[in-house]
């Protein structure tokens, strides 16, 4: 066996797979995965160009009619926009200036009024995919949703990945008392219903982006670290982290240096369900409207919106919001589970 | 004496990923002749099992086997056979008794019941027939008081009688062929040797024939009537097993032969397989000059007293069991000498090593290292003769950080101790170690997965050197490798305690290589060190009854039969 292993090794000198090549070699034979990659990235690049303004800038913009029909709807009357029209009074003036101690001066401010430029920008009756009730176009909210969403999404599962990360590796190497303790804290967190706990904090700390973020992470943690102790809890024994007590190291680094690593699959598949997860938490939090403040957008202000409009028959909000979720999120299920199969360590 | 099963031109390959087909057999061919035991041997990777298996067609889905392979038995091809029929010869006319009996049986049934499975699946037996059937069973495997034991769970019983259960379920329908593979892989040596002799037996009562597969030429010798040799998924040799044992013709196979350490002669290095495949001709490398052990130093390097450590288990609210691990143990490590440990599992010795290195905290006792009492030293203190005392573990696979490059491996402790001045300095010195164990130059930036075991644990010697101990523990350090590779790697140790003259406390259950390595000493039992004296002394005249019982239960080898 030796006299073979000289040969092969001079040939694949140059390319030494670390793990993460290996897995990722294993990810591009997935096709479903490297779709749902493509997709994801695709979101993340959109959100990217929305963040820095170049997409999507102006969706405060009151482009269209309220309501505006989606292009292909446009033929269709288009009922709300036209009364919002016909706001002003009907009938014939009835002249009271005989009474009015202003008269005289009306004719002066109409003048007056008239001097002053008012731009009112013309709105156009339909919208690529319609629009809402100020007319506002529901496509570059549904693109700007997405940036808060998914980005309310991943840091929340930052933060919960952090806490939950690193009481797992206490929890999980050091046990007896510390541990003991942490199994107490992990069980009145979980026995708590989520929502109640999310209400709570929300009363708390009052509203704003980190807040959710806050929230999210702060409750969300428990599942990452019941994972990640039992790892730290099997790994602890292993022969490689006895070897490296034999060498001397110290506990920080075989916590964090040796163990980390090798089960940061672990962490990095669950984090993506993290995300998946508290997208829908803020999209939830904010349908309740104990998310995002109300002059921003994501997608759960959106369905929230959408509750009205469905009754008098808008209903691109709605599909609009959804339709960006649906994709995203499963895109992002398809890609974890990828990643599940290519982070599987099967190198003995 | 015709044939019961005939394998010709067997090629079987595995599909790993969507281009790469990697050979495992290729093309090879055997025959078991009726009422006879056929052995295949060869190391990891040789394809032995691979071929036993594929008689029952047991291969995992990524397999192909080749269309022209032929697999006869009974008239038919079984490798065409259709499933139906090779159900009914599965567990019926073909059974398997597999190398680990503690997870080859389902641990949430009884071992009546999962015995009884297969007379009521292939003889159509009523349940109250196959009760009374599997106590017969368990009785002519030799378990004792069989009618409790049926509905024992897999758990309750030990190892050994675990592998009994599978052997009662493999002849439970008279079988023609009982395919054994690695059935003693698992076992101490005196379980082993009483598997093997009921194996034979029963071959002898029932007239079956035996496929048995190992990597153990000692136990092939004993127990086979006809040997195939193979490697690389080819046949070297075969033959009736006097001619393979006494007249080998082919290199590999006379290489099989020598490089296992033996218990009448003590070479300084082992024959490898190397020096025979390069010499082409096979001639034996001349090794015949005695290895002879460095004298003892005035005083003892390590020296541990009455060294115990007891687990306590709970068992009830108050109650508490102690569970001694190791018991009084007192012994000596010299300077640049070898002291063995030989036990079976549960004896101990692992924990000893792990005392010695404070990886386990002992419940009693002393250990003077240099004038210090090791098991008192604080944390801190301990690290200076951390560096001094170092250990390899077994496994060669789980004790490497997969995620670090072999550099890093290397400069780790390096960097712990601070040794060596700058990063650099630390990447030459790793790179000095790594040729001097044998490892390839390009090595140090590669990952342990990309190395074979043996490479493995050479990579694991080398960290240790990298500390300059003073001595080094081998906890069962060559007992998961193959008989080649075993042999390189204790050559190896061997050069490295004269250059450095380190000591070794080598911890093996095999005694053959302890008898090789070792200048002086252990026999545990229970905890107890129930035998100690020099390595000859001991192999030559046992004293402790346990003793004796070991060194008999070693498989000897071929033996012809007295003229």
């Amino acid at each position: 066996m030796a006299a073979v292993a000289h040969p092969v090794s001079a040939e694949e000198a140059p390319r030494s797979q670390g793990v993460w090549g290996a897995a990722w070699t294993r990810l591009k034979t997935d096709r479903v995965g490297v779709v749902s990659l493509a997709v994801v990235a695709a979101f993340l690049l959109l959100i990217l160009l929305s963040a820095v303004g170049l997409v999507a800038g102006g969706w405060q913009l009151e482009k269209g009619v309220p309501y505006a029909h989606p292009s292909f709807l446009g033929e269709r009357e288009n009922v709300e926009a036209q009364a919002t029209d016909l706001a002003g009074p009907k009938g014939p003036p009835v002249d009271i200036s005989d009474i009015d101690p202003l008269a005289p001066k009306y004719d002066e401010w109409n003048r007056r009024a008239r001097e002053i430029q008012v731009s009112s920008p013309p709105r156009t009756e339909t919208l690529l995919f319609g629009g809402d009730r100020w007319g506002r176009d529901v496509l570059a909210k549904a693109v700007k949703g997405a940036q808060m969403s998914i980005f309310v999404g991943v840091f929340a599962a930052v933060v919960a990945t952090f806490i939950g990360t690193l009481l797992g590796a206490v929890g999980g190497y050091v046990g007896g008392r510390v541990g003991d303790f942490l199994e107490w804290l992990y069980n009145v967190f979980t026995s708590v219903p989520d929502i109640l706990l999310i209400f709570a904090f929300a009363a708390v700390f009052g509203r704003g982006i980190s807040t959710v973020v806050l929230i999210l992470g702060l409750v969300g943690w428990t599942g990452m670290y019941r994972q990640v102790r039992a790892e730290y809890i099997k790994h602890h024994s292993r022969e490689y982290v006895r070897a490296a007590q034999a060498i001397g190291a110290s506990h920080l680094s075989r916590m964090f240096v040796h163990i980390l690593p090798n089960i940061s699959h672990v962490v990095l598949v669950r984090m993506s369900l993290l995300v998946v997860g508290f997208i829908k938490a803020e999209v939830i939090l904010s349908f309740l409207g104990l998310g995002v403040p109300i002059e921003l957008v994501s997608w759960g202000t959106m369905l929230a919106e959408a509750q009205t409009e469905l009754v008098i028959g808008k209903w691109w909000q709605l599909a609009a919001a959804t339709l960006f979720m649906a994709v995203f999120l499963t895109a992002f299920s398809l890609l974890t589970d990828a990643l599940r199969d290519a982070l599987d360590p099967k190198l003995r | 004496m015709s044939n019961l099963v005939s394998v010709r031109d067997l090629r079987v390959s595995f599909r790993l990923g969507k281009r790469r087909v990697v050979e495992a057999v290729r093309g090879i061919g055997f025959e078991v002749p009726e009422n006879a035991t056929v052995a295949l041997v060869g190391e990891s990777g040789s394809g032995k099992s691979v071929s036993a298996m594929s008689i029952v067609r047991l291969l995992p889905d990524n397999a192909i086997v080749d269309a022209a392979s032929r697999i006869e038995f009974g008239g038919a091809d079984l490798l065409t056979a259709p499933v139906e029929t090779l159900r009914r010869i599965r567990g019926k006319d073909i059974t398997v008794v597999f190398q680990e009996p503690m997870s080859s049986l389902n641990p949430v049934f009884t071992v009546g019941f999962q015995i009884g499975e297969v007379l009521r699946l292939h003889l159509g037996l009523s349940p109250k027939q196959a009760s009374d059937r599997v106590v017969e069973l368990l009785t002519e495997v030799g378990i004792p008081e069989p009618k409790a034991r049926v509905d024992a769970y897999p758990h309750e019983l030990s190892g050994g009688q675990q592998q009994r259960v599978m052997i009662a379920m493999a002849i439970a329908c008279e079988p023609k062929l009982l395919i054994a593979d690695e059935p003693t892989t698992a076992l101490d040596v005196t379980v082993q040797r009483q598997i093997l002799e009921l194996i034979a037996k029963l071959q002898d009562k029932h007239r079956m024939s035996v496929l048995f597969i190992s990597h153990d030429l000692g136990v092939v010798g004993e127990i086979a009537d006809h040997v195939v040799v193979m490697r690389e998924g080819k046949v070297r040799e075969s033959g009736p097993v006097a001619s393979i044992f006494a007249d080998p013709r082919d290199t590999y196979t006379k290489a099989l032969l020598a490089c296992r350490p033996r218990l009448d002669v003590k070479p300084k290095r082992l024959p490898v397989i190397d020096d025979f495949m390069a010499g082409g001709a096979g001639q034996p490398i001349a090794v015949a000059e005695t290895r002879v052990a460095r004298p003892q130093e005035a005083r003892p390097l390590i020296e541990a007293k009455g060294l115990s450590k007891i687990y306590r288990l709970k068992t009830g609210l108050f109650a508490r069991k102690s569970i001694p691990a190791v018991q009084e143990a007192s012994f000596s490590l010299w300077r640049g000498r070898t002291l063995g440990v030989v036990g079976e599992s549960g004896s101990g010795k692992t924990t000893i090593g792990m005392l010695l290195m404070r990886l386990v905290e002992a419940t009693t006792g002393e250990v003077t290292f240099d004038g210090a009492d090791l098991l008192k030293l604080s944390d801190a203190q301990m690290m200076a003769y951390r560096r001094r005392i170092q250990i390899i573990f077994q496994n060669p696979y789980a004790s490497l950080n997969p995620r670090f490059t072999v550099g890093q491996i290397l400069t780790e402790p390096m960097k712990i101790h601070r040794i060596g001045a700058s990063d650099d300095e630390r990447f030459d010195r790793a790179a000095q170690l790594a040729r001097r164990v044998g490892l390839p130059a390009d090595c140090i930036q590669k990952y342990p997965h990309e190395f074979s075991g043996g490479q493995r644990q050479r990579i694991a010697i080398a960290r240790c050197l990298s500390m300059q101990p003073e001595v080094l523990i081998c906890d069962e350090s060559v007992s998961a490798l193959d008989v080649s590779v075993q042999a390189t790697v204790l050559n190896l140790l061997l050069d490295l305690q004269e250059e450095f003259s380190m000591s070794y406390l080598f911890i093996s259950h095999d005694l053959a290589v302890v008898k090789y390595m070792a200048d002086d000493m252990l026999v545990m039992h229970d905890g107890a060190i129930v035998e100690r004296g020099s390595a000859e002394a001991i192999y030559d005249a046992p004293q402790h009854e346990y003793t004796k019982r070991l060194l008999r239960s070693i498989p000897t080898g071929y033996r012809p039969a007295n003229p």
